[in-house]
């Protein structure tokens, strides 16, 4: 119990770092962004003196950099992200409206994914036909050969939801871990004097396979999670899908520093989430199993 | 076999994009007016884009740019990841955790994520050509994350394996000990990760080139010349724009059985 205790403060430590560690990073790539020092309020024709004056102060007290990270961190805490330079709006409106539908995409697409994973690694490991192997090893190379972007223009030429463009760019990388997992979990010498035994094989594959490689299947799922965010680039751009990920690639086109800094502050902590997660999980599966 | 099959696919692929000069002496900026979005003739083998420019010739120089490209980024990573890596790995103590910190603090970012957020730091109106070093320097850069923690590993364990700890006895240390004795026996690792990274960044350049963010026109690339599948309306009209693509799968999958015999020599 104290070892799961340290593990989960040690992740939390890690979650704290990469955020103040992303956030200074972001700060300072906003600071050197084309243009930082430049306001176009100041162009503005209805603004007397006094109030170019006082627009410039503020922005001079920016000028120290220690400063300039405190209130940056400050705001980002009352979660204030900025506003967008090139749509002109606040990073958290973007966002907010943006979620939901990059939440749905990975969701279905990641079920879809290790529903055809864990379907096809379980028959292969069930069956143990050399064909039937050849034939899903064949597909999952052949589709791990394709780019992500190819994938998502195929599934608008063939009319399929992004999706399943999604299900099928995550798939190749599950498939050929979990094959391996069930492979050599069926290999272990258990199995084998449970076979002996004349055990069935659906209660060796759910009581005495499944569970062995149980933990390293979780570190695959939260790793399952990370490659579906970042497939989630060109499905949803290609796609015209407007989530999280075509606004990171409309921020990358248009050089859109803090929208930009801000999703990727996003996604490293939504990524370190799943994989501490799926970290904890393994653990307390491997402390029942021992 | 495999390996055999492979090694002749990567080689014909080599030799005839080596070749494109004399194969394609017109070059893959040369603009046809006349022959705008053309399809295959025997002037043009492979047709013509929508600006009239041969697609035999840009797939030809493409190819070229692409497979002299990433293996060169693919290098240029490995070399990155021995130095952070393999330092870290065999100095041990603060310095591996320092190193494999910042290490982890890349890998938390999904590759395709960190890719464009840092693309997006350079200046995208860049000349073609320097384009191109962007591209695959920034695929080079920014790679060597996963081969770095394998190596930090492998020079880990090293550095308590018997022959070291015998050679320390002896009196080797520091430098001698480390060029002598670890890094020669870091090399399998460090040939598995360049085979590896090879097939990861021909993809990148290609998701990259897809998205817009990669080497820039006229200067042809797989991932340029893929971004003309966005405006196919079915698979079975125009078939020939489909050649990039199957020469990406083709040299991809020839890496990944190059490399699947790799995984097989004994480390």
């Amino acid at each position: 119990m104290q070892k799961l205790r340290w593990k989960i403060a040690g992740h939390g430590l890690a979650l704290l770092a990469t955020l103040l560690l992303g956030g200074l990073l972001s700060a300072t790539l906003v600071r050197l962004a084309p243009g930082f020092d430049s306001d176009e309020r100041e162009l503005d024709p209805h603004l007397n003196a006094q109030s170019v004056q006082a627009l410039r102060e503020a922005r001079r007290r920016d000028d120290n950099i220690f400063r300039f990270y405190l209130s940056y961190m400050r705001r980002a805490a009352r979660g204030d992200m900025g506003t967008s330079v090139a749509l002109g709006q606040p990073v958290r409106t973007l966002l907010r409206e943006r979620i939901p539908l990059t939440l749905r995409l990975l969701g279905t697409g990641l079920a879809l994914a290790w529903v055809l994973a864990s379907t096809l690694s379980l028959t292969a490991a069930w069956l143990r036909l050399s064909i039937y192997d050849t034939v899903t090893t064949f597909a999952s190379a052949t589709l791990l050969c394709l780019p992500a972007a190819v994938l998502a223009l195929l599934s608008i030429l063939w009319n399929v939801p992004g999706s399943i463009a999604m299900a099928l760019i995550v798939f190749p990388h599950t498939y050929r871990y979990a094959r391996n997992l069930l492979g050599k979990a069926y290999s272990r010498p258990h199995i084998i004097a449970a076979r002996a035994r004349g055990l069935g094989e659906a209660r060796i594959l759910f009581w005495h396979v499944v569970p062995v490689a149980a933990p390293q299947l979780l570190a695959l799922a939260g790793v399952s999670v990370s490659m579906a965010i970042g497939a989630s680039i060109p499905v949803e751009a290609l796609c015209g899908l407007p989530g999280v990920g075509q606004l990171a690639w409309q921020a990358a086109l248009a050089r859109d520093l803090p929208l930009l800094v801000n999703i990727t502050i996003l996604v490293t902590l939504v990524t370190l989430l799943a994989n501490s997660s799926a970290d904890v999980i393994g653990h307390i599966l491997r402390r029942q199993e021992s | 076999m495999d390996r055999i099959i492979a090694c002749a696919v990567l080689a014909l692929m080599f030799a005839v994009s080596a070749a494109a000069p004399w194969l394609a002496p017109a070059g893959y900026a040369k603009q046809y007016r006349e022959a705008i979005d053309e399809p295959p003739s025997r002037t043009h083998w492979l047709g013509t884009d929508e600006v009239g420019r041969d697609r035999f010739a840009r797939v030809l120089y493409g190819t070229r740019i692409s497979l002299l490209l990433a293996p060169a980024a693919a290098l240029f990573s490995t070399l990155m990841a021995a130095i952070v890596g393999g330092l870290a790995g065999y100095a041990g103590g603060a310095w591996a955790r320092i190193a494999m910190a910042v290490t982890d603090l890349f890998m938390s970012l999904p590759w395709l994520f960190l890719l464009i957020t840092v693309r997006a730091l350079m200046p995208l109106n860049v000349p073609p050509f320097l384009s191109v070093l962007v591209t695959f320097l920034l695929l080079g850069l920014l790679g060597w994350t996963t081969a770095a923690r394998v190596l930090c590993a492998s020079a880990s364990s090293l550095r308590s394996a018997d022959f070291v700890r015998q050679a320390r006895a002896s009196g080797i240390r520091g430098r001698r000990l480390f060029w002598v004795h670890v890094a020669p026996n870091l090399k399998p690792v460090l040939y598995a990760q360049f085979w590896i990274s090879i097939p990861v960044f021909i993809l990148s350049e290609a998701n990259l080139g897809i998205l817009g963010l990669g080497v820039s026109e006229p200067m042809p690339s797989w991932g340029s010349l893929l971004k003309e599948l966005e405006g196919l309306v079915s698979v079975g009209a125009e078939p020939w724009k489909f050649v990039p693509l199957v020469l990406l799968v083709v040299v991809v999958t020839s890496f990944q059985l190059l490399l699947s015999r790799q995984e097989e020599l004994p480390a």
